[in-house]
């Protein structure tokens, strides 16, 4: 008798475990005491979205079909079949946003060196890779992509060659599952600006160091191109990494990124570009308005950022880091955002909010955070745009991405559904009714 | 008698004038606009006249003859932003050779050439709150500015009528400053309490002394020797006398619970905390003993005792009754502060009347000023901003800046150099790729050079 009670109460005991197993997935947005929400792939359908494809114009009442990490259908009346289905009614789907430059991953905490992992030692290290030192689980990662920014431009700084940026996709947990397929080596053409306003330096000693750091770029470079040539001749060359990274330079396998920023070194840079013939991207670019003309007629594309900054002169109208993307766009110039921030690189769609209204204008401020950092990162057959066959990079958002209003609903990087949560909401959902509240003493 | 009027005639002959009449005051019609009066809800087709820089009335179809009249059909408009914590049109910020520097005042500092304050009233900001750094655990007096660019004299940039302010600061950058740099107390946050608890009890016993002096003096033919005058321990004892708003810079849960009980215990109000990181975990706390907290919109991560903070802290803290701002701290942050407060409905889902009320009237409750400024209504400053779109919009643009009536920012008529002076200097113009972000720090840097330059991108 009392085996029978035992075995009837395992039966139910069976029956509530699996009925809690069978409900749990409906809890997925909840959660509890001591339980993680991982990222998740699979297939699933988002339904009745107004679907910004930004290169195929809008699709009303649409839906996108995500399998296997790929866009596998876009359009109306997409049978869900075996897939998981997401209402998206009243809301929008946007490919995921790209910040063309930015320290997230490669720093912790700002003021702490044991967590600066961004600059090295030297003034040519164009072999540092910035990919290697990206931290995976940094906390500032899924701070990020919550606001639809999904893919980054790990960019090293420092010397004249601080090292090799890479694309990175902020989902994955080693290096090469962020990797995005693009590298690019960095260097800071000698400058003519003064780092920040506290920079005190003579203009005679500024001139005199831009003079020597051009000098030695030069020497620099005709060093690379020495060592591309012997390669290529095959001759037995000694360890030279620094020069084994810029010889790719050399060869056109990677572009250079010309971080620049003063109207005269941009002309000098463009100059320099041409003359040695090299794949390049201009990045900084702040003074880029006054010059437009002559980069749109380089062709060389601009990666520039971030907008919410001071006019570089005091005599330049107040809204002149507001209206440099568009007065560049308008010249002709393909224009690529970024944040140049590390922790608050969620704030890429403010910045390209400010670039649309002071005249960008909405569609091409979008597409300088979406297809146009694809095709200047050469990643556009596989990203940048909501179209079938492309990754599964994309949000999902009850409105324009680029308004403070906005909230971003659901995203998905490589195919993957990443837990709309980071430590900011849980902050929030810890402390906005903390208990115990105010205990009078 | 003969004598008073030739001394008063003498002084207006060189050039003083009774309340502050240099400034000038304006008068403006401005038709048909949405207005945010953040007080008393949104008005539609709503005018707003203005009579010698005073709100005079607000309703339909006002008319007024002589005055400038503005069509904002479509626009909107709402009252002067204002920055509870910047460091804007100050020549220096820091005294930081001691941990008690309350004898010092922003007021002797201030530069009316700052561009900056021109690319405040471009981002519609009409007063700011000059504060010195924060490298002391109590520094000196702030002061409150009216952003009446245009006049090379400081005293016209002074906002007469606001409430006196002092700088306190808790946490890491006292205790660089102070125990790391100079070997002397704060070397830690024991030491900063231990700081400021000693400068309360100094100014009680200061306050005793003179006391006593004062009271020995009404014994008839006594003469009693006075005690030697201390500034900085008057200032003191106006704080414990409810004369002076403390606004404190503060990061961690800790370091704000434990000034909270430490001003409980001296009695004192009047306190505001600034920055104030973690100021969500000690919400109920703020709520019911302080005038609240001066918060950034999501700044965090830039140095380690603001890396446990949340960009929901201004939502956290309004829901919990905390009156809250949000600030600059910055050259560039000012020019934005209502995208600043509209990041507050990303992080949040504030409505737009808390939204605009972080940046117009809580600020304006903190510095002492908001029968003054704030909102709009009959009776208040003239301080206003018309903007072509909603301002919580990433898409609004300023159009019109207005202080006291008088219009000092105007997107068509902007001759995009608005520098006052140019000094001599200056003939190759200096391009500067970004501003030196946060100035609480500024001028005590030479004791962290060992740090390297990164340190100094954002610090505060």
């Amino acid at each position: 008798m009392e085996d029978q009670n035992i075995l009837k109460m395992k039966k139910i005991n069976q029956i509530i475990f699996t009925v809690a197993l069978l409900v749990l997935p409906l809890l997925a947005n909840a959660q509890f005491d001591g339980e993680f929400i991982k990222p998740r792939n699979g297939r699933f359908l988002l339904q009745n979205a107004t679907i910004v494809t930004v290169t195929k114009g809008n699709i009303e009442n649409g839906s996108v079909l995500i399998s296997n990490g790929k866009i596998e259908a876009v359009g109306k009346n997409i049978p869900a079949g075996d897939a998981e289905v997401i209402d998206c009614t009243g809301h929008f789907i946007y490919p995921g946003m790209f910040d063309g430059g930015s320290r997230l991953g490669l720093v912790e905490v700002n003021s702490v060196p044991e967590t600066q992992d961004y600059a090295e030692i030297g003034q040519v290290t164009p072999n540092m890779q910035a990919l290697v030192a990206v931290n995976p689980n940094s906390v500032a990662i899924p701070v990020t992509r919550v606001s639809g920014v999904t893919t980054t431009l790990a960019v090293p700084s420092g010397g004249l060659f601080p090292g090799t940026a890479a694309l990175i996709n902020l989902n994955g947990y080693t290096a090469d599952q962020m990797y995005a397929g693009f590298k690019g080596v960095v260097m800071n053409f000698p400058s003519s600006a003064r780092r920040s306003t506290r920079d005190r330096r003579s203009d005679e000693d500024i001139k005199k160091e831009a003079e020597k750091a051009e000098k030695t770029l030069n020497e620099i470079w005709e060093r690379a191109v020495t060592f591309y040539q012997l390669k290529k001749a095959d001759a037995a060359l000694d360890y030279y990494p620094e020069m084994e990274q810029l010889a790719k330079v050399v060869a056109g396998e990677l572009p250079l990124l010309v971080e620049v920023n003063a109207a005269s070194d941009i002309t000098l840079a463009i100059a320099w570009i041409q003359s040695k013939n090299v794949k390049a991207i201009l990045t900084g670019v702040a003074e880029g308005w006054r010059v437009a003309d002559k980069i749109a007629a380089s062709k060389i594309p601009v990666i520039t950022g971030p907008m919410l900054s001071i006019p570089t002169r005091n005599s330049d109208r107040f809204d002149a880091a507001y209206t440099n993307p568009g007065k560049m766009a308008k010249a002709g110039v393909k224009v690529v955002i970024r944040s140049n921030d590390a922790e608050n690189t969620r704030n890429l769609p403010f910045n390209a909010g400010f670039a649309a209204a002071y005249g960008m204008g909405k569609e091409e401020a979008l597409k300088a955070v979406t297809i146009n950092a694809a095709e200047v990162f050469g990643v556009a057959d596989r990203m940048g745009s909501i179209e079938q066959g492309k990754d599964a990079t994309l949000f999902v958002s009850t409105g324009d991405p680029f308004e403070t209003k906005t909230q971003i609903r659901h995203v998905f990087i490589d195919g993957y559904r990443v837990p709309m949560s980071n430590r900011h909401i849980k902050l929030y959902q810890e402390f906005l009714q903390r208990s115990p509240g105010l205990v009078e003493n | 008698m003969k004598k008073t009027i030739f001394i008063i005639a003498a002084l207006l002959v060189m050039g003083w004038n009774p309340a502050n009449s240099q400034t000038q005051k304006g008068s403006v019609l401005i038709k048909n606009a949405t207005v945010l009066t953040i007080t008393k809800g949104v008005l539609e087709d709503t005018d707003v006249l203005v009579e010698n820089g005073i709100i005079k009335k607000i309703g339909r179809g006002l008319t007024a003859s002589n005055v400038t009249t503005i069509d904002a059909k479509g626009k909107y408009v709402m009252p002067g932003i204002i920055d509870a914590h910047s460091h804007v049109a100050l020549d220096a910020v820091n005294e930081g050779t001691a941990p008690i520097t309350s004898e010092v005042r922003m007021a002797d500092v201030i530069d009316p050439y700052d561009i900056g304050l021109y690319r405040a009233l471009a981002g519609g900001v009409t007063v700011s709150h000059a504060m010195h750094g924060s490298a002391n655990a109590i520094g000196g007096q702030n002061i409150t500015l009216k952003h009446r660019y245009g006049s090379g004299n400081p005293d016209d940039l002074i906002m007469k009528d606001a409430a006196r302010t002092i700088k306190f600061a808790l946490g890491e950058n006292p205790t660089r400053v102070h125990g790391r740099g100079n070997g002397i107390q704060p070397r830690s946050r024991m030491g900063v309490e231990a700081v400021i608890r000693n400068g309360f009890n100094d100014a009680i016993q200061y306050k005793k002394t003179w006391e006593t002096y004062n009271n020995a003096l009404k014994v008839k033919g006594a003469t009693p020797v006075p005690p030697k005058y201390s500034e900085r321990l008057q200032t003191l004892v106006d704080i414990l006398d409810g004369k002076i708003i403390i606004h404190c810079h503060s990061y961690r849960a800790d370091e704000i619970y434990m000034l909270i009980n430490v001003c409980r215990e001296f009695g004192i109000t009047n306190i505001v905390f600034s920055h104030v990181n973690e100021g969500f975990k000690v919400a109920p706390e703020l709520a019911a003993y302080t005038m609240g907290a001066s918060v950034f919109a999501d700044w965090w991560a830039y140095k380690f005792e603001v890396y446990y903070s949340t960009a929901y802290n201004a939502a956290i803290l309004t829901q919990n009754g905390v009156i809250t701002s949000i600030n600059s701290d910055s050259g560039e942050l000012i020019r934005h502060l209502y995208h600043e407060a509209g990041k507050a409905q990303r992080y949040g889902e504030l409505t737009d009347e808390q939204t605009l009320a972080l940046i117009t009237i809580n600020p304006a409750k903190q510095l002492g000023i908001a029968d003054k400024v704030g909102s709009i209504e009959e009776g208040k400053q003239a301080d206003l901003v018309i903007f072509n779109d909603h301002p919580l919009s990433v898409y609004a643009i300023p159009q019109m800046t207005f202080v006291d009536g008088v219009k000092y920012f105007d997107i068509n008529e902007d001759p995009n150099d608005m520098r006052l002076r140019v000094a001599a200097t200056e003939s190759i113009e200096p391009i500067f790729l970004k501003e030196h972000d946060h100035k609480c720090m500024h001028g005590v840097d030479f004791f962290f050079t060992n740090f390297g330059r990164s340190l100094f991108d954002h610090e505060h």
